[in-house]
């Protein structure tokens, strides 16, 4: 296999302030790379979302990225309770979040389908009551 | 357009990074959700918003943008705006509402959409 570059994150859960601050750091490390600045955005969004949904439904997690040759990995991992209907949660405008959650401008039912949208792959293991991986590619 | 003018025209007050208000930016959009900001907005340079939390700040790091509005007479906090002023993110401030700030930077040449 050829070399590859790996980061992981301690998303935590307990704090709405920081929560991207993982996507912060991926965005000035994939920077650092000399990545395009489309490359850069699409990984950028995607686990933004991510991070922000692992904060309002799982109460954090970890989020890993990996750089490989030609393509970026995003494995975001939590302990949460699980999506009972991954169909379901894919639809735009499906939300379970709290209504303190859309009063802070997230929780409308599109961070599952845009974080489709910004990647070339995307793949949700979910076990309810046991958490939710979700592994996505961005090709570089 | 300039930042510059954009404050201007929204009589706004510059918050932070005064120095990049000579930068240009040609396009805008505005939203009290970032979930729609992060799903809809595309290469749009400037963020105008009635939600106030560092969220709003870290959606606009993400999109690449240059400058926050905040309207209706909103104030960010201490700590939102040091955030802005590492990421290098314009903050301003007016008393406009949204849609009448909105109007008022479309007609006066902000419309590019892409």
């Amino acid at each position: 296999m050829s070399d590859k570059l790996e980061f992981t994150f301690e998303v935590n859960g307990d704090n709405f302030t920081s929560a991207g601050e993982a996507s912060v750091a991926t965005k000035k490390n994939l920077r650092m790379l000399g990545f395009s600045p489309d490359i850069i955005r699409r990984v950028a969004i995607a686990m933004y979302e991510g991070e922000i949904n692992m904060v309002i439904h799982a109460g954090g997690g970890t989020a890993k990225v990996t750089v490989y040759d030609d393509k970026i990995e995003i494995v975001l991992s939590d302990n949460g309770p699980g999506i009972a209907d991954v169909s379901l949660a894919m639809k735009e405008g499906f939300s379970t979040a709290p209504e303190n959650i859309r009063s802070l401008g997230f929780g409308a039912g599109m961070g599952l389908p845009n974080m489709k949208k910004n990647t070339d792959t995307m793949k949700i293991e979910s076990v309810l009551g046991k958490g939710t991986t979700i592994t996505m590619t961005v090709n570089t | 357009m300039k930042i510059s003018k954009v404050a201007e025209i929204l009589d706004a007050k510059i918050r932070c990074c005064e120095e990049l208000a000579e930068d240009e930016v040609c396009s805008a959009c505005g939203s009290d959700m970032m979930s729609d900001v992060l799903a809809f907005v595309k290469d749009q340079a400037v963020l105008l918003t009635g939600l106030v939390n560092t969220q709003v700040v870290r959606t606009a790091e993400m999109m690449d943008m240059r400058c926050i509005v905040f309207v209706r007479s909103k104030q960010p906090s201490e700590e939102m705006l040091a955030l802005a002023e590492k990421c290098g993110i314009v903050v301003m401030t007016t008393d406009r509402r949204m849609y009448e700030a909105c109007g008022i930077l479309y007609k006066s040449g902000l419309n590019n959409y892409i």
